[in-house]
């Protein structure tokens, strides 16, 4: 160890090398250490040609480095210049194990044994993580990789692929796709059965195997590496066979561990959480400071700035103002009131009892994510079955809630500290009811994003919106004239509880009897009649259940079993009864509820014989609607397909409806009994696809329809998210010729989507177009509706609510 | 089925939220062109018109330019298909609209003719607007019976993954093909050189291939597989259970490509007949106007 450094920063990623390139620019004396052989891995790691986007566009730049949206070839090498031309000292194959000591000392280790000295640490390591090694012997020969480049690059190899995951598929498949390559490629899963890959890909690989392409070997793990052998623990005992090399794609792990090793806290232990950081991006270690996409900020343009901002925070420049503030500023000037940035801040944070727990810059974070929005006294904030799925927090003023759409005399005061419209954040569904300022009122509306974060950064935040969201949800649920302070009894005895897909929270025949309320998700009712399960109803979330053992003392009548995830509020069965006591009306409303349940019950039971074709169907298409994700669907299209004459005219419609690119696959998807659910978005209640999606470019619109802005980088974060394989990634074809050059002067591909041929051939080599995602967004702005149900020549195509597939699935089974 | 699971889809059925386009709106163009026919036939048998019923009469003006004004609407329907523009229109209802206001041109047509046909351009006319219908109402049938039949067929199985595996039997019929006798071998070959859709639009409307190749190789092979005992490894076994399922999936893809032709040929007649009667129509009209 000879030299200490000022600054050590780990990780040459986009934040990594602009705070290298500003240490070297000031002089400072610092080391940017490298795990790869390459500068900023995850970037190198894009697809070849990969068009990178420069997205906030309103951000500026704030680097010593260039960075403007481009191909990646470009940008790594403008980087590569540039960090050589600025004199960065780096160290490449320098993986950083360990971080001991204390600020002003810290000893960093390496992999290979080197140790490093410097006085403060910048971790920019991004969320990558390591992949999971192969733990048994042999695991560490070199023949056994953890990425794979090119699959074309093997010829005449035996070549195991260990864990059946997507990324393992997809290696697989591409190792065997040409036969002239001669490869003999075997995939190895633990599971028996295929858990976490997508379904178009195990289809893929399925077929892959049918066609003798591939060797599937399922409940199997390694248990030894030797040079050309590798040996299998089977369902059928121990194998050793050839291989030449091993491709682990066994996942990875997140770099969480490594950090909390160096003595960084994160905020909770959620698997969302990031680093606890101070406004100059200090850790609870002092000296080591957490940038970029580790730190919550995904966005290149975010890392360049930050990368800036934390060497001139390390270097004694505290007083610098963070690039962002122009897009802080823009998002207060409308407010009342003349504070700057800071105050407003200050003013928000500490008036809004779920954001007292934040810090500064947590704050400043959580409001580039959110708005604040002014109402003047009697402005409508939101009506009745509006869609949106945001959380409104009350800063100053108050708001009122209109209980009865008809009597707007009718109303509850929601005071400033609180929140309003949580339920479409937790359900994912419309609005409850109508809200109104009641005098002027600064609120700040919390995407659901924003409040997400906010949960799993603040657990204090967590647990003051969800009593308030039980107690709003059973006054809602209930209704009949309840008041906050009757429900003091249930409240304290409440459970959350989440049930997995398929577990029951009611067995029929159990005893118990506690209420629960569906909070989340959907459940679907079963009945055993003569040995089988029959499909009684489904309950969309904001239904309860579990009233009919309560009321009548009797056990379990029913099953209720989770159609997807849920949550469900479960209530304590003599908390409820006593409430039902003291409220004859609700008692009443219940009754009227159970009525109409037992005769469903009785109903079914009594024509148990004779229709039992009938209830079988009936049942039979409606496990089929929920195992293809109409559980969670919001609203999805379905197919006919006793009218479908297959012309696709829906497809041509939704292209040419939206820049010539059609969001759905009408052939492809799922059949039952004649109801075909295609290649479409369901517009999910929770979107799988929002999850992970760096720009936050995916929304719920004004009706309901999940959409993707401009501001996608394409990624394909959320296309490999979406469980149902909806999402594109695709360039805007050309303009097509006018429908009537087509017609008469036969110009141009005609209606539809036009072939990749076509639109190679007449793209302007002047425009890169870059690859972004596309899916469906029910046509949102075209008046008229969705073109692919107007466009539809028979009826055949129709989209439905979850409310009403049901009636859908009765209607087409066939029975008439 | 009947009970109040019946009750039920009646009332779904009417509530006009999934109806097909025969149905559309509680058959509201049927009743629209069924009231039109009638009126026209009552007129037709009550109004005494002089000299006798015929298509230069004030009554024969009037259908006749209801008729032409109605075939102008009818063909916009390839139009409508194809322009996607916003608004609250749907294609099933103007569906639903051109085939039962399409019908009563029947009526209205022959009515204008006052039954007066003859060996001239006006019955030209008047025939050609009769086949356009009566293509129609071949559409109709098979727009009812084939959807369900090509669905059953295709067994959530699209015409891409169809082509695709049959790419891959193919590969894989190459490479099976190698250890054997070149007699076999020039079997095999023989299928994979055959284009199986190949013969012209007779073929694959009937779906009958009487020359295939992966037929004739299947069964020429199973001619000598049939009376051996299984082998395991034996290559023809090999090539015997991949033409076997060639066959199979050959015969759902020529049943899928049939059943496509079949919703499609009418149109092939159905639109260009079209043409030609409006063709017809205009010299029908001009010869009117000018010569009558
Ligand atoms: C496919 C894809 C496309 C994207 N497209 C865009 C886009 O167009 N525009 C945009 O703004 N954003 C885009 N993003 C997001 C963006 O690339 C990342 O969020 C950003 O690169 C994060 O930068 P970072 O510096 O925080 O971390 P990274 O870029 O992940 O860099 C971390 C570096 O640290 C190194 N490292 C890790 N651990 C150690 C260790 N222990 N010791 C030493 N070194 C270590 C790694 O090798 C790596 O080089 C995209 C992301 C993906 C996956
Ligand atoms: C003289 C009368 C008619 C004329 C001029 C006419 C004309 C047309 C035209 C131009 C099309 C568009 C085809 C396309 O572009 O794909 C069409 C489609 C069609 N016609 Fe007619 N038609 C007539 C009568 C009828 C009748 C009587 C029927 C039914 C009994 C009928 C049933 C249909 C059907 C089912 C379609 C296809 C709709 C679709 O798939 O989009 N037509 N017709
Ligand atoms: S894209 Fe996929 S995950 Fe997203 S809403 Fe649609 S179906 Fe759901
Ligand atoms: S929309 Fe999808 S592809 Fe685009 S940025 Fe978001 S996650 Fe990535």
């Amino acid at each position: 160890m000879t030299e200490t450094y000022r600054i050590a920063i780990i990780g040459s990623g986009s934040a990594g090398l602009s705070a290298a390139s500003r240490a070297a620019a000031l002089g400072l004396s610092h080391v940017l250490l490298e795990k790869t052989d390459h500068l900023s891995d995850t970037i190198y790691k894009y697809q070849k040609g990969k068009h990178v986007m420069a997205t906030p566009s309103q951000l500026v730049l704030r680097s010593d480095v260039d960075f403007a949206a481009g191909k990646r070839e470009t940008i790594l090498g403008i980087w590569g210049d540039q960090i050589a031309g600025h004199k960065v000292n780096v160290l490449y194959n320098s993986e950083v194990k360990a971080i001991d000591g204390e600020q002003g000392k810290f000893a960093l280790q390496l992999t290979d044994g080197t140790m490093i000295a410097a006085e403060t640490v910048v971790l920019a390591i991004g969320t990558q993580g390591n992949p999971n090694l192969m733990r048994c012997p042999g695991g560490d020969l070199p023949h056994v990789q953890y990425t794979l480049d090119d699959p074309g690059a093997y010829i005449d190899e035996h070549i195991a692929v260990i864990g059946a995951g997507d990324a393992g598929i997809e290696n697989a498949l591409g190792l065997a796709a040409d036969p002239e390559q001669r490869n003999a490629v075997t995939i190895v899963n633990r599971n028996p059965e295929f858990t976490t890959a997508k379904d178009a890909n195990i289809k893929a690989l399925m077929a892959a195997r049918d066609a003798g392409r591939v060797i599937v070997r399922t409940g199997t793990t390694p248990s030894l590496v030797e040079p050309g052998f590798i040996t299998y623990d089977t369902p059928d005992g121990e194998l050793k066979v050839r291989c030449d090399r091993v491709i682990a794609r066994m996942g990875s792990a997140p770099p969480r561990k490594f950090v909390e090793s160096c003595g960084v806290e994160f905020t909770s232990e959620d698997r969302v959480a990031f680093p606890k950081l101070s406004p100059t991006f200090e850790s609870t270690k002092p000296g080591i400071f957490v940038i970029g996409a580790l730190a919550g900020y995904p966005l290149i343009k975010h890392c360049m700035n930050q990368g800036h901002d934390v060497v001139e925070f390390i270097n004694g420049n505290v007083g610098l103002k963070p690039a962002d503030e122009p897009i802080l500023e823009a998002k207060f000037r409308d407010l009342p009131g003349h504070k700057n940035v800071d105050e407003w801040l200050e003013y928000l944070r500490s008036n809004i009892s779920i954001l007292n727990g934040l810090t500064p810059l947590q704050m400043r974070e959580f409001m580039l994510d959110s708005e604040a929005r002014f109402y003047r006294g009697g402005e409508v904030i939101f009506e009745r079955n509006d869609p949106g799925s945001s959380l409104f927090s009350i800063a100053s003023g108050s708001v009122e809630v209109l209980l009865d759409p008809d009597d707007h005399a009718k109303t509850v005061p929601i005071a400033a500290g609180s929140i309003f419209g949580e339920v479409g954040l937790i359900s994912g569904r419309r609005r409850g009811a109508t809200i109104r300022a009641r005098e002027d009122t600064i609120c700040v509306e919390i995407s659901r994003t924003a409040a997400l974060k906010l949960q799993s950064s603040v657990p204090a935040a967590t647990r003051a919106i969800e009593r308030i969201c039980t107690e709003r949800q059973l006054l809602q649920f209930f209704g009949s004239g309840l008041v906050p302070e009757d429900l003091v009894d249930i409240l304290d005895s409440y459970e959350i509880l989440t049930v997995s897909a398929g577990k029951p929270v009611i067995s029929e025949g159990d005893e118990g009897d506690d209420i629960f309320v569906i909070r989340q998700g959907s459940m679907i009712v079963e009945k055993k009649v003569g040995g089988k399960n029959v499909f009684l109803s489904y309950l969309p979330a904001g239904s309860y259940v579990g009233e009919m053992a309560l009321i009548g003392s009797t056990r379990r009548t029913a099953t209720v079993k989770a159609a997807i995830k849920s949550e469900v509020i479960k209530l304590q069965g003599a908390a409820f009864k006593a409430l039902l006591t003291r409220k004859p009306q609700l008692l009443a409303r219940i009754k009227t509820d159970m009525a109409s349940r037992q005769d469903l019950n009785s109903f079914v039971e009594a024509k148990k014989d004779s229709f039992s074709s009938v209830v079988d169907m009936y049942s039979n298409v409606a496990n089929f609607l929920v195992e293809n994700g109409i559980g969670e669907a919001t609203d999805v299209l379905l197919i006919d397909e006793n009218l479908c004459v297959g012309c696709d005219n829906c497809e041509k419609a939704c292209a040419d409806s939206h820049e010539g690119l059609s969001r759905l696959d009408r052939e492809a998807g799922r059949t039952y009994a004649h109801l075909h659910v295609p290649t479409s978005c369901r517009h999910c209640e929770h979107p799988h696809c929002m999850a992970d999606c760096p720009p936050n470019a995916i929304h719920r619109g004004p009706d309901g329809e999940v959409f993707i802005d401009d501001t996608c980088i394409g990624c394909g974060n959320c296309q490999r998210n979406c469980p149902y394989g909806v999402i594109r990634m695709e360039a805007e074809p050309p303009k097509k010729p006018g429908l009537l050059s087509w017609m008469l002067l036969g110009l141009g591909p005609g209606p539809g989507e036009p072939s990749r041929k076509w639109s190679y051939k007449n793209a302007d080599p002047q425009v890169e177009k870059a690859k972004k995602a596309i899916k469906c967004d029910m046509c949102s702005g075209i008046e008229g509706g969705p073109a692919c149900v107007r466009a539809c020549p028979t009826g055949a195509a129709i989209r439905v609510s979850p409310e009403r597939f049901l009636t859908v699935a009765r209607l087409d089974g066939d029975g008439d | 089925m009947s009970g109040p699971l019946q009750r039920q889809t009646a009332r779904v059925r009417s509530d006009g939220t999934h109806e097909g386009f025969l149905r559309h709106a509680s058959f509201r163009w049927l009743k629209i062109a069924g009231g039109i026919s009638l009126i026209a036939l009552l007129g037709y048998m009550m109004i005494d018109v002089q000299p006798r019923h015929n298509g230069g009469s004030w009554y024969g003006y009037t259908l006749g330019t209801i008729g032409v004004l109605l075939i102008l609407w009818l063909s916009m329907l390839g139009v409508r298909k194809r322009k996607m523009s916003r608004g609250h229109w749907s294609l099933k209802a103007w569906t639903s609209a051109h085939v039962y206001l399409g019908l009563s041109l029947v009526v209205i047509g022959t009515l204008h003719t006052g039954f007066q046909l003859g060996w001239n351009v006006h019955t030209l006319a008047y025939v050609l607007m009769l086949l356009v219908i009566l293509s129609g109402i071949w559409g109709i049938i098979a727009y009812t019976n084939l959807p369900r039949l090509m669905s059953a067929n295709r067994d959530q199985t699209t015409e891409a993954q169809m082509l695709a595996s049959l790419r891959s039997i193919d590969r894989q019929l190459h490479d099976a093909a190698q250890p054997l006798g070149q007699e076999h071998a020039a079997l095999v070959q023989a299928s994979l050189d055959q284009d199986p859709f190949g013969g012209g639009i007779g073929r694959r409307l009937s779906n009958r291939y009487p020359g295939c190749m992966t037929r004739y190789a299947h069964e020429q092979i199973l001619q000598v597989t049939g009376s051996q005992p299984r082998v395991d490894d034996d290559p023809l076994e090999k090539v015997d259970s991949l033409l076997g399922r060639k066959r199979a999936i050959l015969a759902r893809t020529r049943k899928h490509l049939q059943l496509k032709a079949l919703l499609e040929i009418w149109l092939y007649i159905h639109v260009p007949m079209t043409f030609a009667l409006i063709a017809a129509l205009i010299a029908h009209i001009v010869s009117v106007f000018f010569y009558w």
